[in-house]
């Protein structure tokens, strides 16, 4: 009964506040509704007994990207009179999308009949009598393992790529280089000068 | 009914009574955290520090509370309202929440779950967001270029905190707070601890949480005397007590995270008979006081970074050491056996 409580409670808040990411007028205010569907979402990893997934979901998603997502949002001037000008425009194909994302959904659901044989049936056994990262690292790195290195290159790629685009060094501007900082020696800049009383250098 | 009360209601009635006893405890240690911090910081200083409310100002804290929450709080004009007021209750919420998996002696946690050191790293991660909200919501320029400067680098500190972690799960092989205490008895007492093996993660970890808490040296957000209060800068009375209310639990809950993976939790240093006879929770307690006096003496010893060096030293020096001693860790225990199965 509770678990059952908790899930409409979770369920609930998670389509209510996806619902406001969409509606509500100030951007930031939609971030901050998507964070809190993010967080709801954990909750219900967390329902399902998969509390790892549900804590890397709240550090990976609300602590790293939403905190991008807050950053561009809250440093453009987004103008929504702009914004709106080409809803008419859109509106068809946005429809469309929709319509099609609907009846996916629809069919899914409609022919979703849990098998009682389906959890032995799966590609990697569901090991029992571990815990929740355990079970992920025995697969990950056993059976997924080329999957999961290639699934780190495209970050990898993706992470030099924005390196790349957005490194530039101009020339003529004063850099510091710390190396040669730590490496100064007071024998090389100072020299002690005797000076007689009277005369001056 | 009766199954009801035995299953539900009872151990609901106990988390309760649990939190609410960890928290006023908390409350009051933190208390006298903030005393301690000034009288230590006085004290190095050569002056006498808060001497006056209550015998030797043993009462100092709760007189500055008292002033904050009689003072008139005030919103500005064109704040975001809902927004102002949530950042402070945000960040404190946050920062009391982590100290639920803490587990302050043996089988003294609120909640003993799996995950716990992640759970704590989620909850941590999350602080940014209290920053972030608090300089939007001021609608003031000075409040929000200094909530980036902070939440810039409260994520940059993240990351080799991270990598630190990972080091000192690697060696437990378990995320339960509990087991990575008792991973660290052995019969070297203080010897066996994991500030000894893993020597360089803890000074990149105590460095790393200095950071990540916005003490000095690394309190750029605030920074008093070249800026003014950071992205708290329009924040007065009752929201502004919360903001240092969280802050300075995000400062226990580093002393308690340093000495659970470092220096063995509530374990005694010296592993026969007087000195294992004497409780965990005061073994516990004198490591977290132990460190946070450390982080005192930071704060009075040790200049101001400058922005760029705070980033350089994040991104350029930690980071790629931290990730250098996952691997080569990770390599020790694979290679010599010692991995936990």
């Amino acid at each position: 009964m509770i678990p059952a409580l908790f899930f409409y409670l979770f369920a609930g808040i998670c389509v209510a506040s996806a619902v406001m990411v969409v509606a509500s007028r100030n951007p930031v205010h939609s971030v901050l509704f998507l964070i809190l569907a993010f967080v709801n979402a954990a909750g219900l990893f967390v329902l399902m007994g998969a509390e790892f997934l549900a804590m890397i979901l709240v550090v990976v998603y609300v602590g790293a990207v939403a905190v991008l997502f807050l950053f561009v949002v809250m440093m453009l001037d987004v103008d929504f009179a702009e914004l709106r000008r080409g809803f008419d425009n859109y509106m068809p194909i946005g429809a469309l999308i929709g319509v099609v994302l609907l009846v996916e959904l629809l069919m899914v659901v409609g022919a979703w009949v849990i098998g009682s044989g389906l959890p032995r049936t799966a590609v990697a056994p569901i090991p029992t009598g571990v815990t929740n990262a355990q079970a992920l690292g025995l697969v990950l790195y056993t059976r997924y393992v080329y999957f999961f290195q290639a699934a780190g290159l495209v970050l990898l790629v993706s992470m030099l790529g924005a390196i790349v685009l957005t490194l530039r060094h101009k020339p003529g501007v004063k850099r510091q280089s710390i190396p040669d900082q730590l490496m100064r020696r007071k024998e090389a800049i100072i020299t002690l000068v005797d000076v007689k009383p009277g005369q001056g250098l | 009914m009766a199954e009801l009360w035995t299953n539900y209601l009872w151990p609901l009635l106990l988390i309760v009574i649990h939190s609410f006893a960890l928290l006023a405890v908390l409350l009051i240690v933190i208390a006298y955290i903030l005393y301690a911090d000034r009288k230590i910081w006085a004290a190095v200083q050569i002056r006498r520090g808060p001497n006056v409310v209550g015998p030797w100002g043993l009462l100092q804290s709760f007189a500055d509370m008292m002033k904050f929450a009689l003072k008139e709080p005030i919103i500005p004009d064109g704040a975001n309202k809902g927004l102002f007021i949530l950042a402070p209750i945000v960040t404190c919420v946050l920062g009391l929440s982590a100290w639920a998996v803490i587990p302050v002696a043996e089988g003294w946690a609120v909640a003993d779950i799996n995950v716990g050191i992640l759970y704590i790293f989620a909850i941590s991660s999350l602080g940014v967001y209290g920053i972030i909200m608090a300089g939007w919501a001021s609608n003031s320029k000075y409040a929000f270029l200094s909530s980036l400067r902070s939440a810039a680098q409260m994520v940059s500190y993240e990351v080799s905190i991270g990598f630190v972690i990972i080091t000192v799960l690697l060696c437990v092989g378990s995320l339960n707070l509990t087991a990575i205490v008792k991973a660290q008895d052995g019969p070297y007492g203080l010897l066996g601890w994991y500030w000894l093996p893993l020597f360089p993660m803890f000074i990149i970890f105590f460095v790393s949480a200095l950071a990540e808490t916005n003490r000095p040296p690394f309190d750029l957000v605030e920074a008093e005397s070249e800026l003014v209060a950071g992205y708290m800068v329009e924040y007065g009375s009752t929201p502004y007590v919360l903001f240092m209310l969280g802050e300075y639990v995000a400062i226990t809950t580093m002393c308690a995270l340093t000495t659970i993976l470092f220096l063995g939790g509530w374990l005694s240093p010296i592993p026969f008979a007087p000195f294992t006879w004497v409780p965990g929770v005061i073994w516990f307690t004198l490591k977290v006081v132990f460190v946070f006096f450390m982080f005192a003496l930071v704060k009075a010893f040790v200049p101001r970074y400058r922005y760029d060096q705070l980033m350089r030293l994040g991104w350029k020096v930690f980071l790629p050491i931290s990730l250098v001693m996952v691997v080569i860790v990770a390599g020790v225990l694979q290679y010599t056996g010692l991995a936990a199965k």
